[in-house]
């Protein structure tokens, strides 16, 4: 079954302005060296910081997690409306770098926002996050309607 | 360039598993570079760096956890992470120091002390 994703545009965030301190070419050996999938969200040169999510389904929740390096904890935004589950935040590169040159530059900063149209209903007073390791991971209880039942059959 | 990248004609493979690149940014100053490296899903158990003469290998083994259940859409990829630098001779090897918090890895490597500039006092 395909769920379809609502697909929002990735905000462009600060670097783009100031130019980034890789080659074309060394982005396009980035292109070589990713895996196919990361082709798919668009080149990084273009977009702006797009972090990886995954959805996964279970019988009794929905799990979201995304890829969120470096971030603290409350510059993270989740919201929950109207079947949608909504991550944003920012990430700050930090001061004491701001002396020194910079010789390599591929780490996104700034915004970003993910927004995901989730599968099934779910209980919003009783979603869970956990950020470690750098990955967000975001627990959905599922509505009790939305959960697989089993029907009895009565033969009469 | 002085902390270069080694480009490598293909990734690596070790036991089967392909490697992925994991983005950095380096910093350079007059006491020593900087060098922030992404890989989410990886802590202090499951990194390694190894210095080999003047190359150094970063490799990041990822948390293998993926939750239970059907894959409803999948970003992410479950390879390892691995890069390789050539450092500048300046870099003072034994006092490279490492730490990793939320899956950004930060190496400290200081220049030796005899290359930085210096004054020599006029008698």
């Amino acid at each position: 079954m395909n769920h379809l994703m609502r697909w929002h545009r990735p905000e462009l965030s600060d670097w783009l302005g100031f130019g980034r301190l890789t080659d074309l070419r060394d982005e396009i050996d980035r292109l070589f060296e990713s895996p196919l999938v990361e082709l798919a969200r668009g080149s990084r040169l273009l977009s702006g910081w797009t972090p990886a999510l995954d959805v996964y389904e279970d019988r009794d929740n929905v799990n979201v997690r995304v890829e969120l390096p470096g971030m603290k904890k409350e510059d993270i935004g989740l919201s929950l409306h109207d079947g949608s589950l909504s991550i944003s935040g920012e990430r700050k590169s930090e001061e004491k770098f701001q002396d020194a040159e910079v010789s390599r530059s591929e780490r996104f900063f700034g915004r970003f926002q993910r927004t995901i149209t989730l599968p099934t209903p779910v209980v919003s007073e009783k979603v869970k996050a956990d950020y470690k390791d750098g990955i967000l991971t975001v627990t959905l209880p599922k509505a009790e309607e939305a959960k697989p039942k089993r029907i009895d059959v009565n033969v009469n | 360039m002085n902390v270069t990248v080694k480009k490598e004609a293909r990734p690596e493979t070790d036991h089967g598993t392909e490697f992925v690149s994991p983005p950095v940014n380096i910093f350079e100053s007059k006491d020593g570079y900087v060098l922030e490296a992404e890989m989410p899903g990886v802590n202090k158990e499951g990194l390694e760096v190894t210095l080999e003469g003047s190359e150094m290998t970063i490799v990041g083994h990822r948390r293998a956890e993926t939750p239970a259940g059907e894959t409803v859409f999948r970003e992410s990829h479950l390879a390892d992470f691995r890069r390789v630098f050539e450092l500048d001779p300046a870099i003072d090897t034994g006092k490279i120091s490492a730490r990793i918090d939320q899956g950004v890895l930060t190496l400290t490597l200081p220049k030796s002390e005899k290359v930085k500039p210096r004054r020599i006092a006029v008698e």
